[in-house]
C-alpha cells in the first residue's frame, strides 16, 4: 500500500472539507479580497474531490500569505517571495500531491520575480495564485510592482515613477502554459479559474485581482468586469501565444483606465510539463521519488558498488 | 619532506591538463602501493595563467603537501602567450619556471620543456641552479608530442621524463594511460611516452638517479578521491536523491558529482536559478519526503541564510555544503580560507540553531556528511558541512573499505500512517506535529499525501498543529524544544563520535589546535616538533555547532599552553572556543594564515618555536601570530 494513501482518495464534494474547524478565523480586514480567494480555492477543491490530506499550499508572506491558514490542507507558509521554489520542489519529490502556492503581488511579482519568471519558464506543474490587490498590504500600504504609475504611498510620497508590471504578459513570454485573470468580485469565475488551473498539467498563473480597502481604495478592483470568454467583443484564439499576447496587452492597459477585464488568456495544452520533460530526458523516475522511502523491497544503491572503481 | 618522498610539481596554464594528467601520475603511483597526496594552485581564469599541481608520493602514509617540493616538470604555457600588449600574464615572464622556484628545495630536479621556454629569459637562473644544486633537463616535449601526435601530448611527455630520471616504472603509468584514454588517442600517447622515455636515457646519464621515487605497498586496496568526492558519495550512501544548487567555485564540484550521479540512481539534480531558490528546493522535497541537499560557497551561503532559518522554525531536515574560500564577497575564488566559519555558525535571525561539521579529510568528508544526514533527519534540523576549497579539491588515496558501508534511507522521525492515526490531532483534525513536550526534543512529522497527517508548517512562531501564534507561555514551549534538541546531539556525538581526533603522545606539555582541512598539517607539523625535541599534541575539531566543550577543555587542561592554527585573519575559531568555553583566553594564541595559500606544515613549526616559545617576530608575512590574552 501506498505510503500516501490520500492521492488519488475520492471525497465528498463539501466545501466544508477545506475548512479547518475551529482554526483561527481569518484576520483580514471586512472587505478584504482575499476572503474571495479563500472561497474560490475551497470551492475549486471540493469540485474536484480532492482529499486535504492530499492538497499542499505553499505561500509566501503578507496578508495573502495566510491563506493556508485558513485552508484545510496540509500547508507552508514560507518566507516573503518564497512560495515557488519550495511548492516546485514538493511537487517533484511527490508528484501525486496537488501543489498549489500562493503570494501577493509584492511577494509574487516584487521579491519573488526571479522564482516567477523562472517556475513559468520550467513548466512546473503546479499551480500559482497571485492575490493582486496593488498594494503591500500587510506592511501598511506601500506601493507595489503593481500599483499604477503616479501612485501615492508613505514610501513614494510624490508618486510612483515606475510604470506597473504587466503579471500577464510576463508569465506569458516566461513561459506558463495557462494562464488566467479573475477577480475577487465574482466568485464564480474564480472558482471555475482555479479547477482549471488545478486540473492544467504545466505551469498555471492566475492572477487575482483583489481589493484592499484597508490601504488601496481608488483600487479598480472594485469595479464589476468584464469576462473576456463571455462577451463577444473580445474573439481570440488563447491557444495562441500572439493573440493571447495581444489581448493581455489590452487586458493590461484597459486595467490602468479602469476597465477590468477578466478570464483565460492562454491555455496551451500541448506543452510537457516539466515534470514530463525532466522524465523523457531521464532526470527523473517515473514512480513518486517519496515513495521510494516506504518501500522495503526497494535496492538501495550505493558508491561502493557504484562509483569507486574509477577511483581505482 | 622527508629523503625518500618525491613531491612531484607539474606547473604550467589552466587549460594545459594539468589537472588530469597530476590525477593520472598520483592514481598510477597509488596503484603502485604507495602514499599520495595532492595539492592544486590555480588562478581565477579559464585558459592560461600560471596553475600548478603537487603530487606528493610516500611509502608512509602522508597528510599533507608536506613543505617545499624536489622536482619540477614545467610545461610551456601554450595559453599564457598572450599576444596583446600589456597582457599581465604574458609569456615574457615564463611563470611556469620562474614562478615555481623559490620553494624547489637544495638538489631538486627540474625538467622543462625547451620549444617553449628559455632560461635566458630568467634573472640569474645559471646562479641559482648552482648555489642550489639542482639538476636541470632541458628537453623539447613539445616536438616530441608533435612528432607523434598533437602539442597537448606534451603532458604525456613530461610524464615520461619524469619517470626516467626518477626511476619510475613505465608500466605503471602506461597501464593506467590504457585504462584512462580512448583507443585512437592511446596509440601516440604511447608513442609520445617511449620517445621521450628514451631520450632521456640516451641523453643524460640518468644511471644513479638524483631524485628517486620510494616503492612501497599498501596492505589493502586503496581509492584516490577529493573530499568533494567523498561529500557526495556520503550523502549518496545515506539516501540522498534530491540536489539543487547554482554553481559557485569551490561548491560546484560537489552539485557536478551529484548531478552527473544521481539520474543514474533515480535522483533528481536541479540547477535553479539562484542560492535562496537552491536551498528553498530542497526544503521542499525534504518536506514532501526526500531526502535533500544543496549547497554553495560564501556569497552563494549568504542567499541560503533566509531558507536556512525557515528550515531551523519549520523543523524541515536539510543538509547544506559550504565550501569555504577567501572572502568577504566574492574575494579569491579559487583560494582556500576558513573564514566562512562565524558566516555559517551564525548566519539567519533569531536564536537559530543548526549543526556544523567540519571534515578534515576525505574519509571524514564521507563519514560526517553521513552523519549529517543522519542528525537532520532524525532531528528535523539542518545540517552543514563545512569545508573548504582546499579539502574539496586535493586528492589522497583512501582504503576502499570507508565506504563499504550499508546505504541508509531511514527518513529519521516520520510517522506512517497508522501511527498518525493514534497519534495527537488537534479539534480541527490537524496533526499535533510541533508538539510541546517530547523526550529528547524531537516531536515526529508527517508528510503530505499521508492520510491524517496534515498541518501548518510556518516560519511564524507557531502552535502544535502550526498555527501562527504569538502567546508567550507556546513561544517559550516551542523555544526550549528547539533547543532541547541541540543537547540531545550534543549528547548523542559525545557518545558515539570520535570525530574530534587528538594526536601524539597524551603528555605533552604543548597542545597544537585546529579545525577542518588544516588537521593533517598541523599533525605533521607537531611530528617535526616532536623530532625537535618539543612535546606537542593535536587536537583537530570537527564539530563546530554544538561545540564539543568537555573535549576541547578537558584537551586544554592537560597542556600547559595551545597554539590555534587557523586559515583565518580575526582567529575566528579560537574567539569560538573562548565563547564556547567561557574562558582559556590567556592559554591559547593564535597563528593564523590567510594569504590565499594553505598551512604548510613548516609555517607551524616556526610559528610554534619562533613566535610562542621564543617570542620573536615571525620572518615574513605569509603568517601571523596573535599571543595569547594577557601578552
Ligand atoms: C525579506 C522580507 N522583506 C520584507 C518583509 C516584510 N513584508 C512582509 S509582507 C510584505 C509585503 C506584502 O505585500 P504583498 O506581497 O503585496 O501581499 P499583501 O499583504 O498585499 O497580501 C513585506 C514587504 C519580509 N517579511 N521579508
Ligand atoms: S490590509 Fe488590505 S490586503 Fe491586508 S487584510 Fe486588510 S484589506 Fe486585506
Amino acid at each position: 500500500m501506498s505510503a500516501f494513501s490520500a492521492i488519488g482518495e475520492e471525497t465528498e464534494k463539501d466545501q466544508n472539507e477545506f475548512t479547518p474547524g475551529l482554526e483561527p478565523q481569518p484576520t483580514w480586514c471586512p472587505g478584504c479580497g482575499d476572503f474571495g480567494v479563500l472561497k474560490a480555492l475551497k470551492g475549486a477543491a471540493a469540485e474536484l474531490g480532492l482529499s486535504p490530506d492530499e492538497m499542499m499550499v505553499a505561500t509566501g508572506i503578507g496578508c495573502s500569505g495566510k491563506l493556508n491558514s485558513y485552508f484545510n490542507s496540509y500547508g507552508f507558509h514560507t518566507i516573503h517571495g518564497r512560495s515557488l521554489p519550495i511548492a516546485r520542489a514538493a511537487k517533484l519529490a511527490n508528484p501525486g500531491l496537488t501543489v498549489v502556492a500562493a503570494g501577493g503581488d509584492g511577494d509574487g511579482y516584487g521579491i519573488g520575480g526571479n522564482h516567477f519568471m523562472h517556475t513559468a519558464r520550467e513548466n512546473h506543474d503546479i499551480t500559482y495564485i497571485v492575490f493582486n490587490n496593488e498594494i503591500f498590504g500587510l506592511t501598511k500600504g506601500q506601493t507595489s510592482p503593481t500599483s499604477p504609475m503616479g501612485h501615492k504611498s508613505k514610501t513614494q510620497p510624490h508618486g510612483s515613477a515606475k510604470t506597473p508590471l504587466r503579471p500577464l504578459s510576463l508569465s506569458l513570454n516566461a513561459g506558463a502554459s495557462y494562464v488566467a485573470r479573475t477577480a475577487a468580485v465574482n466568485p464564480n469565475q474564480a472558482k471555475d479559474i482555479i479547477v482549471e488551473a488545478i486540473q492544467h498539467d504545466g505551469f498555471s498563473h492566475v492572477d487575482f485581482l483583489t481589493q484592499c480597502p484597508t490601504w488601496n481604495k481608488d483600487a479598480r478592483q472594485y469595479v464589476p468586469y468584464i469576462d473576456i470568454n463571455d462577451s463577444d467583443d473580445y474573439e481570440f484564439d488563447k491557444t495562441s501565444r500572439s493573440e493571447a499576447s495581444e489581448m493581455m496587452f489590452e487586458t493590461e492597459n484597459a486595467l490602468h483606465e479602469g476597465t477590468v477585464l477578466t478570464g483565460r488568456y492562454y491555455v496551451d495544452e500541448d506543452r510537457p510539463s516539466y515534470q514530463q520533460e525532466k522524465q523523457r530526458i531521464g532526470e527523473m523516475p517515473e514512480e513518486p521519488l517519496a515513495e521510494r522511502y516506504f518501500d522495503d523491497s526497494y535496492e538501495w544503491e550505493r558508491s561502493y558498488d557504484k562509483f569507486l572503481d574509477k577511483h581505482k | 619532506m622527508t629523503d625518500h618522498e618525491l613531491i612531484w610539481r607539474i606547473a604550467g596554464g589552466s587549460g594545459d591538463g594539468i589537472a588530469s594528467t597530476s590525477q593520472n601520475f598520483a592514481k598510477a603511483l597509488m596503484r603502485a602501493g604507495l602514499h599520495v597526496f595532492t595539492h592544486r594552485h590555480y588562478p581565477s581564469r579559464i585558459r592560461g595563467g600560471h596553475t600548478y599541481t603537487e603530487v606528493r608520493v610516500s611509502a608512509d602514509p602522508v597528510k599533507s603537501r608536506g613543505d617545499g617540493y624536489n622536482f619540477l616538470l614545467s610545461l610551456g604555457d601554450s595559453f599564457a602567450r598572450n599576444p596583446s600588449e600589456g597582457a599581465y600574464y604574458g609569456n615574457e615572464e615564463i611563470k611556469p619556471l620562474s614562478e615555481n622556484l623559490d620553494e624547489l628545495v637544495e638538489g631538486g630536479v627540474i625538467v622543462y620543456d625547451s620549444g617553449l621556454l628559455d632560461t635566458d629569459e630568467i634573472e640569474n637562473f645559471d646562479e641559482r641552479v648552482e648555489e642550489n644544486d639542482w639538476h636541470v633537463y632541458d628537453i623539447n616535449l613539445r616536438s616530441i608530442a608533435r612528432e607523434h601526435g598533437r602539442e597537448v601530448m606534451r603532458n604525456t611527455a613530461g610524464v615520461a621524463v619524469t619517470c626516467a630520471i626518477a626511476d619510475i616504472e613505465p608500466d605503471v603509468i602506461k597501464s593506467l594511460m590504457s585504462d584512462a584514454m580512448p583507443e585512437k588517442i592511446l596509440e601516440p600517447n604511447l608513442e609520445v611516452f617511449d620517445d621521450a622515455y628514451q631520450q632521456v636515457k640516451e641523453d643524460f646519464d640518468v644511471d644513479a638517479p638524483d631524485i628517486s621515487a620510494p616503492t612501497g605497498e599498501h596492505d589493502e586496496e586503496q581509492v584516490l578521491l577529493s573530499g568533494s568526492d567523498a561529500i557526495a558519495y556520503g550523502a549518496i550512501d545515506e539516501g540522498c536523491r534530491f540536489i539543487s544548487g547554482y554553481p559557485m567555485t569551490p561548491w560546484t564540484e560537489v552539485f557536478v558529482i551529484m548531478s552527473q550521479n544521481l539520474p543514474e540512481l533515480g535522483g533528481i539534480s536541479e540547477q535553479v536559478e539562484d542560492e535562496i531558490a537552491a536551498a528553498a528546493l530542497a526544503m521542499g522535497a525534504s518536506h514532501a519526503g526526500v531526502k535533500a541537499m544543496s549547497g554553495s560557497s560564501g556569497g552563494g551561503f549568504s542567499l541560503m541564510s533566509e531558507p536556512l532559518g525557515l528550515a531551523e522554525i519549520t523543523e524541515t531536515p536539510i543538509v547544506l555544503v559550504e565550501a569555504m574560500r577567501a572572502g568577504p564577497s566574492t574575494g579569491m575564488p579559487t583560494k582556500p580560507e576558513q573564514s566562512d566559519m562565524e558566516h555559517v555558525l551564525y548566519t539567519s535571525q533569531g536564536d537559530s540553531h543548526r549543526v556544523v561539521f567540519a571534515p578534515a579529510t576525505a574519509a571524514e568528508a564521507y563519514d560526517q556528511t553521513r552523519k549529517a544526514f543522519k542528525i537532520a533527519y532524525e532531528y528535523q534540523i539542518p545540517a552543514i558541512v563545512l569545508y573548504d576549497q582546499k579539502l574539496g579539491g586535493e586528492l589522497s588515496n583512501v582504503p576502499a573499505s570507508v565506504f563499504d558501508e550499508e546505504p541508509n534511507p531511514d527518513l529519521g522521525s516520520v510517522l506512517t500512517e497508522a501511527e498518525l492515526a493514534d497519534a495527537p490531532h488537534d479539534d480541527s483534525g490537524k496533526y499535533q506535529r510541533f508538539q510541546h513536550d517530547t523526550e529528547n526534543g524531537v516531536s515526529p512529522r508527517s508528510l503530505p499525501g499521508q492520510k491524517g497527517g496534515r498541518y501548518l508548517a510556518t516560519g511564524n512562531e507557531h502552535m502544535p498543529a502550526g498555527h501562527i501564534s504569538e502567546d508567550p507561555d507556546n513561544r517559550v514551549a516551542q523555544m526550549n524544544r528547539r533547543m532541547q534538541k541541540v543537547e540531545s546531539i550534543r549528547a548523542e556525538l559525545d557518545e558515539d563520535g570520535d570525530f574530534n581526533t587528538v594526536y601524539g603522545p597524551e603528555d605533552a606539555d604543548y597542545g597544537l589546535i585546529t579545525f577542518g582541512s588544516q588537521q593533517g598539517t598541523v599533525e605533521e607539523a607537531a611530528d617535526v616538533l616532536n623530532e625537535n625535541g618539543h612535546s606537542v599534541k593535536v587536537l583537530g575539531v570537527s564539530e563546530l555547532m554544538p561545540f564539543p566543550k568537555t573535549q576541547v577543555s578537558e584537551f586544554l587542561d592537560s597542556v600547559d599552553e595551545a597554539l590555534v592554527v587557523e586559515m583565518t585573519a580575526s582567529a575566528q575559531f579560537r574567539g569560538l572556543a573562548q565563547k564556547e568555553l567561557g574562558g582559556y583566553g590567556d592559554k591559547m594564541s593564535s597563528l593564523l594564515k590567510y594569504n590565499g595559500n594553505p598551512f604548510e606544515p613548516h609555517d607551524i613549526v616556526e610559528g610554534f618555536e619562533t613566535a610562542l616559545l621564543e617570542g620573536e617576530e615571525l620572518p615574513d608575512n605569509r603568517t601571523k601570530f596573535v599571543p595569547k590574552v594577557g601578552e
